[in-house]
């Protein structure tokens, strides 16, 4: 096992990358990735700071990261049932082309 | 009677006590792996030939008679012929995708495979959550199955592909709940602590298995239904279906990634059976308490032939589902009957300490009634309203 | 560093990397459940056996199929032309850039958060479940609810209407 640095490090190159992805993809289902990528980084601090944390008996960063993938589960759901509503409604899932809602 | 039971779990300590104290790890590791890979390898091997034969037999024909006696050594020629058969990736698929498919169809399954216990102390890894990561390990295999549709870029292989995954995933739920409810009556998800709890003898004689308790008997029906379409075995055979969609995701494959497929499906057969055996048959314990001279690894593989011979003759006998009513059957009976297993197990277990004459008679009228009413109305309601009567032929007469 | 650690974190990093950047999305999918792996086997690197578990069976299981299912749904072979999301491309990557890069300095430049403290054994799935159902119980019970809800809308949000045909063009 490694020092808790380290994992903190690892959490974050995977949300930085999560967030590029966002910030420079225009596929919708790409940015939901990032978005999920992002999730698990934070994921990944819960678990961490439980492992290095001073209290022995907590459980509850396990239990924040169990919660944590149960959101994600939720929010993935949801997601993709829009994504394959913008599909029907403008035959594609490029974010750049849904510009109904632009004044 | 305690050597021939311990044969394997000593022969491997004295292996491993040949080696200096820091190789001693890493040995250990490498003969239980090679164990696992070999023995359920050679299971597959012997599989075919009896699968081979057996329909064979049910369908008036004698099935591979040519290589050795018996045709024993049929699987032999089957594999050399995979293996110097022309390896052929499609022009226009996925070479990467294309190539990695049939790996990630079986290593998981053989990962999976690690947590099933097969005889007393003889468990490769006993995981504090063993049944969720046999589970997660199936759900590798969907994207295995994926990527085999998609990279090999042909119609059918995608189509069958899609199929394979809308069955897994609408199985799975049946299945993984029907597993919980064991783990919730055990109150633990280690298999080992499973079959601890299966210790101990009815009356001295009739072992104390879940199926043989109401809930018990009832999620293994469910839970064997779910394996079956798990494992993509017929009536369940959907996403291969050879007479429609000709082998699915697997239609691009040729010579050795053909064989390994065809490996990761047994080899799930194997590890879906065996939960089964796990989970509500016992495990590695046997039936009777006078039968308790048989080495426990020879229940556990005589139960897995037992399972293997019945899904063969499912087989044999029984037709292919539509995608329809492979769907309804799933989310309108599956579910909702898993999840009143559920209830019924929880009647039984309120039930366990009452005092009134006949207790066990009546714990099972209630627990047992519960799934059975549930049962006929289900049943009823997903059903057409079809009267059935004589049938007449237009044609065939 | 340890060498599993290091194995561990440039693969994630590295199938991360691929999600992001890949043409097809196909790929980029089939990428991330590379990293979504490398992700559960780092849980199991910190001893979290439980944790690694539900993600493979969530993430793998769930989430990417569901992922690739879509991407089928929507014809898949979405190409990326020269337009992206936030305009320029540099303005997107230097935002990232500088989120991340304040959060390593962060993390690099406290002392305090380097402190390890005694390492402990897994915790008992035992114990774990003792207080989901006690403490946490309306925490449970609220994320069944957020999971039956968002079940529902995902069906209603993607069922098919009569009135949803594509915009004439």
């Amino acid at each position: 096992m490694a020092p808790l640095h380290q994992y903190l490090l690892l959490s974050l190159l995977l949300f930085g990358l999560g967030l590029a992805g966002v910030m420079t993809r225009r596929n919708g289902l790409i940015t939901l990735m990032g978005i999920e990528l992002m999730l698990n980084a934070a994921n990944l601090n819960f678990i961490a700071f439980w492992r290095h944390g001073p209290n022995p008996d907590a459980v509850e960063g396990v239990l924040l990261a169990m919660f944590a993938i149960g959101v994600a589960a939720a929010e993935v759901a949801v997601g993709l049932a829009l994504v394959i509503a913008i599909f029907r409604r403008f035959r594609t899932v490029n974010l750049d082309e849904v510009q109904e809602l632009k004044g | 009677m305690n050597a021939l039971d311990q044969l394997f779990v000593n022969l491997k300590q004295a292996i491993v006590g040949w080696f200096p104290g820091e190789w001693r790890l890493g040995v250990s590791v490498v003969i239980s792996a090679a164990a696992i890979v070999g023995v359920y390898a050679g299971l597959f091997a012997i599989t075919t030939w009896i699968e081979r034969k057996g329909l064979g037999r049910i369908q008036n024909r004698p099935g591979p008679n040519r290589v050795g006696p018996f045709g024993l050594l049929q699987p032999l020629a089957d594999g050399l012929k995979a293996l110097i058969k022309e390896d052929i990736i499609p022009q226009r698929a996925d070479r990467l995708v294309h190539t990695l498919a049939p790996i990630l169809a079986v290593v998981p399954v053989i990962l999976a495979l690690a947590v099933i216990p097969v005889g007393r102390n003889m468990v490769a890894v006993d995981l504090q959550a063993g049944l969720i990561f046999f589970f997660a390990m199936g759900g590798v295999k969907e994207i295995a199955v994926f990527m085999a549709g998609w990279g090999s870029r042909n119609a059918y292989s995608l189509l069958g592909s899609m199929r394979a995954i809308a069955q897994m995933i609408s199985y799975e739920m049946p299945l993984v709940l029907s597993g919980l409810v064991v783990a919730m009556a055990v109150g633990s998800l280690s298999l080992v602590d499973i079959i601890e709890a299966q210790a101990g003898y009815y009356g001295g004689v009739l072992a104390r298995w879940h199926v043989f308790t109401p809930w018990g008997l009832a999620g293994f029906l469910l839970f064997l239904v779910a394996a079956t379409a798990e494992a993509n075995r017929t009536p369940f055979d959907l996403p291969e279906g050879e007479s429609e969609i000709i082998a699915g995701h697997m239609l691009e494959y040729s010579g050795f990634k053909y064989a390994l497929f065809f490996l990761g499906e047994y080899m799930g057969l194997f590890g879906m059976s065996g939960l089964a055996i796990t989970l509500f048959l016992g495990g590695w314990r046997a039936p009777f308490s006078f039968l308790e001279w048989i080495p426990s690894w020879m229940w556990f593989f005589g139960k897995l032939f037992a399972f293997i011979a019945f899904f063969v003759w499912l087989r044999g006998t029984l037709p292919r589902l539509r995608a329809d009513q492979l769907m309804e059957f799933a989310w309108k009976f599956m579910l909702p009957m898993v999840l009143l297993d559920v209830v019924a197990l929880a009647l039984w277990q309120y039930t366990a300490h009452w005092s009134v004459p006949l207790a066990g008679l009546w714990r099972w009228v209630l627990s047992g009634g519960l799934m059975f009413v549930a049962y006929l109305g289900l049943a009823r309601l997903i059903s057409p309203r079809r009267r059935v009567g004589p049938r007449t032929y237009r044609f065939a007469e | 560093m340890s060498a599993t650690f290091a194995i561990l974190a440039t693969w994630t990093v590295l199938a991360a990397l691929g999600a992001m950047a890949l043409r097809k999305p196909v790929h980029a999918a089939l990428s991330l459940v590379g990293a979504l792996m490398g992700v559960a086997f780092t849980y199991l690197n910190l001893g979290a056996e439980f944790i690694t578990a539900v993600q493979v069976l969530v993430y793998v299981g769930a989430v990417a199929i569901l992922i690739v299912f879509v991407l089928q749904l929507t014809r898949g072979e979405g190409v990326e032309g020269e337009s992206l999301a936030v305009q320029p491309a540099s303005l997107g990557l230097g935002i990232a850039l500088l989120v991340t890069g304040g959060l390593i300095a962060a993390v690099v430049f406290l002392p305090d958060w380097r402190a390890a403290w005694p390492e402990k054994g897994d915790v008992a799935l035992k114990r774990l479940g003792e207080v989901l159902m006690n403490r946490y119980v309306v925490a449970l019970e609220a994320i069944g609810l957020l999971l039956t809800i968002a079940m529902i809308g995902a069906v209603l949000i993607a069922l098919k209407r009569p009135d949803s045909q594509p915009p004439e063009s």
